[in-house]
């Protein structure tokens, strides 16, 4: 069966969703995500959907359970790329991310992340300030 | 390259769910339908499709092109031959939900497009329509 | 009627005829406004009628002209007409295009039916007067649609145009927006404005209402649908120009404005957004 890639970049987990999902893929990502997260202690998870055009009320389910799952664990999840026509979308089906930060783009969700996580592994810092 | 004006997808699986979306975007950009509508209707599709898949135990989708007053729009009907729908007014509540974690969303689909309309028998099946105007 | 009408035979044999006598009407008639449309267009479109009706007329059905025997009639028809309504003509010029073959048409009948026989020319004049009638009503069919096509492009137009998306600042984003806020401008306001937040990697944007003379549920529930949107992409609102009787109305219908940043004036909202970015002004 077809995965979603799932990279690693030190205390971080990159999701980039680069085509249409299926129902499938979407729970095999969730079980990926979770295990991987479980394997590597992340403490970050980016989810970049900047290609999805549609995301219906299924996929933003898992998304948001997925997010409260990994904050179980442990690491925070930003959902970063989202498309204007898939953001009204969403707000008229009457869809929130409660608890699912959100992010322009990528760059922007991994500073969103040092920001609410502190420095992340790998980053050159001796400032050890968090929450 | 204009699509034929009638077609019927079947919906028996998890792939005829992205293809019937695959299909509805197609016809709308056809249609010269924007962006944000296309969008909002293939979402409906997608919503719909999974209705039918997942709680009428498989059914179809069919596509029109329908016009009024010189304007073109795409009319979709589905339909399914499962259980139906007992109380419809509660069904379009949102946050409904069959028990199964997933949610009808009915009542979404209905704000995403211009025209929708829901017919319900119980124990004889369901058929929603919809329609987007470009 | 209809039956047997010696219509498309005169139409036949008698083109050439038809045709001048037909543009001398035409001309005649003072709906011709030779600024908008040439002597020579107006006589190939007049050669290319007469073709069609003559086609058409070969069938012997002269009374229903929305059947496929009639389609190439009636595609030539709404080709002329939406020319005309874009090029300006009004609908009693465009409708006159068909309405001036009656004279032409009724006198070859006349000459053709030698008065001997009243009775079958009367038939003949009342089936082609009808069937002219048809066709011009069909003309102010089509023309009144492209009118209304027009009409709505145009709006569309205006409604881009009357809201611009300004960048004031790296990261900051503000959209004055000036008179009644409809639906379908909301609509597009808020597409425009989610856009722009993609294109340049915006974090801010201010929605200045200043020049909004009134805010009702349904413009308040697009201001909501526009800052949830917004924040799905990752990216935060503020509504500055709130003013007295705007947040008086906004608390009495009850919208959900709790947790949207709202700013008395533009100044306003600008220091928040920059204080957000970390900026100050000295």
């Amino acid at each position: 069966m077809d995965r979603i890639p799932i990279l690693r970049m030190g205390d971080l987990l990159l999701v980039t969703i680069q085509f249409e999902l299926h129902d499938r893929l979407v729970m095999a990502m969730q079980d990926d995500l979770m295990r991987l997260i479980a394997e590597t202690g992340a403490r970050g998870v980016l989810i970049d959907i900047s290609a999805l055009d549609l995301v219906d009320s299924f996929t933003a389910r898992v998304i948001a359970n997925t997010a409260e799952m990994a904050r179980m664990m442990d690491a925070e999840t930003v959902l970063v790329g989202m498309q204007p026509a898939v953001a009204i979308t969403l707000v008229e089906l009457g869809l929130s991310f409660h608890g699912v930060y959100t992010a322009l783009n990528a760059e922007k969700g991994v500073q969103l992340l040092k920001k609410i996580r502190g420095p992340l592994t790998g980053e050159s810092s001796d400032d050890t300030a968090g929450e | 390259m204009t699509p034929p004006g009638n077609e019927r997808v079947p919906i028996q699986s998890e792939d005829d769910i992205v293809r019937a979306r695959r299909i509805a975007r197609t016809y709308a950009q056809e249609l010269g339908i924007g962006l944000t509508n296309q969008t909002k209707l293939v979402t409906a599709v997608s919503e719909l499709a999974r209705n039918v898949y997942v709680h009428g135990g498989g059914g179809t989708m069919q596509i029109e092109i329908v016009s009024n007053r010189g304007n073109q729009g795409i009319r979709l009907t589905f339909e399914d031959h499962g259980p139906g729908i007992p109380d419809i007014n509660l069904a379009m509540q949102d946050g409904y939900t069959t028990g199964n974690g997933l949610g009808l969303g009915l009542g979404g689909a209905k704000r995403l497009v211009h025209e929708f309309e829901i017919e319900s028998w119980v124990g004889r099946g369901t058929r929603v329509t919809i329609v987007m105007w470009a | 009627m209809a039956k047997g009408s010696r219509l498309a035979e005169i139409l036949r044999n008698y083109e050439a005829d038809l045709l001048e006598d037909w543009l001398r009407e035409q001309r005649a008639s003072g709906t011709l406004r030779p600024e908008l449309l040439s002597e020579t267009e107006l006589r190939a479109q007049s050669r290319e009628f007469l073709n069609a009706m003559q086609q058409a007329a070969q069938g012997g059905n002269l009374t229903d002209i929305t059947t496929p025997e009639w389609k190439n009639t009636r595609d030539l028809l709404a080709r002329i007409s939406s020319i005309r309504a874009s090029l300006g003509f009004s609908p009693a010029e465009t409708a006159t295009f068909v309405m001036s073959l009656k004279q032409p048409l009724f006198t070859r009948l006349g000459k053709e039916m030698d008065g001997q026989n009243l009775e079958g020319l009367l038939g003949e004049i009342w089936t082609v007067t009808t069937l002219l009638d048809k066709l011009g009503l069909y003309t102010t069919e089509v023309f009144i649609e492209s009118r209304e096509q027009i009409i709505a492009r145009q709006h569309e137009d205006l409604i881009e145009l009357s809201t611009p998306v300004i960048q004031v600042w790296k990261g900051i984003l503000a959209v004055p927006l000036v008179g009644t806020l409809d639906s379908a401008r909301t609509q597009v306001v808020m597409e425009n404005l989610l856009q722009e937040i993609v294109n340049t990697a915006s974090d801010i944007a201010i929605i200045d209402i200043t020049g909004v003379p009134t805010v009702d549920t349904l413009v308040a529930q697009h201001l909501l649908k526009t800052v949830a949107a917004a924040r799905l992409m990752g990216a935060d609102c503020i509504i500055s120009g709130v003013r007295p009787q705007i947040a008086q109305t906004i608390v009495q219908l009850g919208a959900e404005f709790t947790g949207i940043r709202t700013k008395a004036t533009l100044a306003g909202a600008l220091a928040l957004a920059l204080r957000d970015l970390g900026l100050t002004i000295q």
